[in-house]
């Protein structure tokens, strides 16, 4: 499963990043590490991208970035 | 006197910038790193003892990737010309923020933390434990409230005081902390050994090569690495940033107690409306029209007839004044018809700038830009943008240099290209008076419809080039959209006028200088011939000569007045001078009571409505003035793509105005 099928609401554990996430440097870096949870806020109005609350902030990401992510849903 | 030079270094979001005006007010200087041209912020407080100099870097969230910021952050902060790094960290986002904390500490200069927006954490219902923090990474940590000015005197004591180099925390495994050992001693690297062995283990050669190492030796070195990390899960580039996370992690839950409550903060209440499902649109597009209806509505238009009537009093009072020491005729009108009735043209449009200046520094101040970026960015992505490219379209609005510097958060190469090609076509202030006078004289009517449709069509042409250009530019890549969502601010008062003031400072300069120049040169070239005889009439001197010689280009447009070709000419330098020059080649400010008003008489006499009209269009779209044509070429790298730039821009300037004169004229108008 991927950051990508989370719905609004829903909370997820980073189990990997894909290797061909373009600035994945930069996802790590902004702390999305691996064990890291991660709550899907909203998507925007038109569906795309999505934001994300990581470590403490709000974070904007696009659908096909999401899709690198994968998660483990948490479930409340 | 003790001399300090402070780097001042933070995430973006984390209030720097509000930091940095805050401690140095008014005392600063923009200059520009070696080599790049990225601008250097530098600021002074001397108190009696001490003279700090503080440098303000560009907001990052890493060290270790490589962007042009990135990289100047990393070779200053560690140039022996700093004393101190002071690190800016936004208490109410702290994981993050440590991240770069712990970077910077491994430089291993003297460093202090300054805890910023302690206000925004407390508010928010959790507890920070600063002692225990300081304690934890060994450094000093001070707190402040830069928005407030609270804390401000602790810190600059803080940073007078002397400090230890940064201690190196041994937060990772033991095996990264040997192979760090390890790096460490076959490199040999005098400044930040550690820094340099932790990027080493991340980047491989790469980050070794920038110090002249030879590779030969270095691929066994490489080799160490790889075999050391070879049953490793995570790779490479992901290990490092890690265990510094799981340091970050378990440090803040030491140290910080967060508030269980899953209540929403007022950030985010107000986010729920502003990016909501169906209003986030209906809002954007009310928040875009109040800001150009509180600059060319009623209130600019208010404020600038005060404004214009001053202008005339005192261009009066100096016609008056030359006249009563009895200059001669001669100077007279160089003062009165050239450089007062050419400058006095465009400074009348200062009221109604300065507001259009205010409210984007507020838009950009809130936090509203990057939120407005999200919402676009699904539309924006059909025309081959980003969302990220909608920031620096709307500070485009004010001034095109700043929106160019403003692209670089899109972080590929191409698509910054294609965002720097469409920015010019966004309407910026400069060129706003060309409207505004244009309009005031043939569309006495409908003015506003006139003036708001040029910005329409700046947007329309900007999108519809990128679809266009897509094509050329950006095919293929796959773009990114990462960006953070940053809490909602009040805007401060000091920034707001710092910011703003410096663009007004900025548009009142190149009247005092460029303009007045511009217009002494239009004058004196358009009241002699090339033989240097006084011209009987204005289209026989060497400006009429030139702009003559010109002006069929432009027939085409319905323009073909030899002074539109010259105003347009002109207009390269700064837009504003595109009036200035018909200010002065229509010999305004005869009367000694110089206005905007009175351009109308000639203006009516040389174009139509729909002449006029494509004049507008033409000005609004042809390539940038000369200051964002040296930004343009700066940012780009690249002369080849800075001209197809300007040539494009200028080729689709020429093409819409001659669509819309021809067809106009078919349909009748």
């Amino acid at each position: 499963m991927t950051l990508k099928d989370l719905l609004p609401g829903q909370r997820g554990v980073i189990e990997s990043l894909g290797k061909q996430s373009t600035l994945r440097k930069r996802i790590i870096d902004m702390g999305l590490t691996i064990g890291t949870e991660i709550k899907v806020i909203k998507r925007a109005p038109l569906g795309d991208p999505i934001e994300i609350k990581v470590r403490g902030y709000q974070l904007s990401l696009r659908q096909h970035e999401a899709h690198e992510i994968h998660v483990q849903v948490l479930s409340d | 006197m003790i001399k300090k030079t402070i780097a001042l270094v933070g995430n973006p979001n984390c209030g720097k910038s509000t930091l940095f005006n805050t401690l140095t007010g008014s005392n600063q200087y923009v200059g520009n790193w070696p080599g790049v041209t990225v601008e250097k912020k530098l600021g002074k407080i001397k108190r009696s003892d001490h003279e700090l100099t503080l440098v303000d870097l560009p907001g990052i969230y890493s060290l270790s990737t490589s962007t042009l910021e990135e990289v100047i952050t990393r070779e200053y902060a560690e140039s022996g010309e700093v004393d101190l790094i002071v690190n800016v960290v936004d208490a109410a986002n702290l994981e993050r923020n440590l991240f770069l904390t712990l970077q910077l500490m491994e430089i291993g200069k003297p460093m202090i933390v300054v805890l910023n927006m302690i206000d925004v954490l407390k508010a928010r219902g959790d507890v920070l434990n600063i002692q225990k923090l300081a304690q934890r990474l060994g450094v000093e940590v001070v707190e402040v409230v830069a928005s407030k000015a609270e804390g401000i005197e602790t810190l600059v004591e803080t940073m007078e005081a002397d400090h230890q180099p940064a201690k190196f925390i041994e937060l990772y495994s033991p095996k990264i902390l040997k192979l760090i050992k390890t790096i460490r001693e076959s490199l040999k690297i005098s400044v930040s050994p550690n820094l340099h062995a932790i990027r080493f283990i991340e980047e491989g050669m790469v980050a070794a090569l920038d110090h002249g190492k030879d590779a030969v030796d270095l691929s066994a070195l490489n080799q160490t690495v790889e075999e050391a990390l070879k049953d490793n899960p995570l790779d490479r580039d992901m290990i490092i940033s890690d265990e510094k996370y799981r340091f970050i992690t378990e440090v803040s839950r030491d140290v910080l107690v967060r508030n269980a409550s899953d209540k929403p903060t007022l950030s985010e209440r107000i986010d729920a409306i502003l990016t909501h499902r169906v209003l986030a649109f209906p809002i954007f597009l009310l928040i875009m029209w109040g800001v150009f209806s509180l600059a060319f509505g009623p209130i600019g238009a208010f404020a600038k007839t005060y404004f214009e009537a001053f202008i005339s009093s005192v261009i009066g009072v100096i016609a008056s004044f030359l006249s009563a020491i009895g200059v001669s005729d001669w100077v007279y009108a160089l003062v009165v018809d050239g450089i007062l009735g050419g400058v006095g043209s465009v400074l009348g449009f200062l009221p109604e700038i300065t507001i259009l200046f205010i409210v984007l520094s507020i838009l950009e101040d809130t936090g509203y830009m990057a939120r407005a970026a999200f919402i676009m960015d699904r539309i924006l992505r059909k025309f081959g943008l980003s969302g990220k490219s909608f920031i620096p379209m709307i500070i485009g609005f004010g001034c095109t240099v700043p929106a160019l510097m403003a692209t670089r958060t899109l972080e590929n190469e191409r698509d910054r290209r294609l965002t720097m090609i469409i920015v010019p076509f966004m309407s910026c202030s400069a060129r706003f008076p060309i409207y505004a006078v244009f309009a005031a004289a043939l569309f006495k009517e409908h003015q506003a419809v006139a003036v708001y449709s040029m910005y329409l069509l700046g947007i329309a042409v900007a999108i519809l080039s990128g679809i266009i250009l897509k094509r050329y530019v950006t095919k293929g890549i796959t773009s990114n959209f990462i960006l953070e969502l940053p809490e909602y601010h009040w805007p401060t008062l000091r920034n707001l006028t710092l910011h703003t003031w410096d663009k007004i400072k900025g548009f009142i300069i190149k009247a005092g200088t460029i303009l007045v120049l511009a217009s002494i040169v239009i004058y004196v070239m358009s009241t002699y011939t090339f033989a240097l005889q006084p011209a009987v009439d204005a289209a026989d001197s060497i400006i009429g000569s030139i702009g003559t010689f010109i002006a069929p280009v432009f027939s085409p447009l319905g323009f073909g007045d030899w002074r539109s070709s010259i105003a347009l000419i002109v207009g390269f330098v700064a837009k504003e001078a595109v009036v200035s020059t018909l200010g002065v080649l229509h010999g305004v400010g005869n009367a000694a009571s110089a206005g905007i008003s009175e351009l109308a008489a000639p203006i009516q006499n040389a174009y139509t409505p729909l002449s006029g009209l494509a004049f507008m269009t033409f000005s609004l779209l042809y390539m940038p003035c000369i200051a964002a044509f040296a930004t343009l070429k700066r940012e780009m790298n690249s002369w080849k793509w800075t001209l197809i730039a300007i040539g494009y821009q200028t080729g689709v300037a020429y093409v819409v105005a001659l669509v819309v004169y021809q067809v106009g004229t078919h349909l009748g108008f």
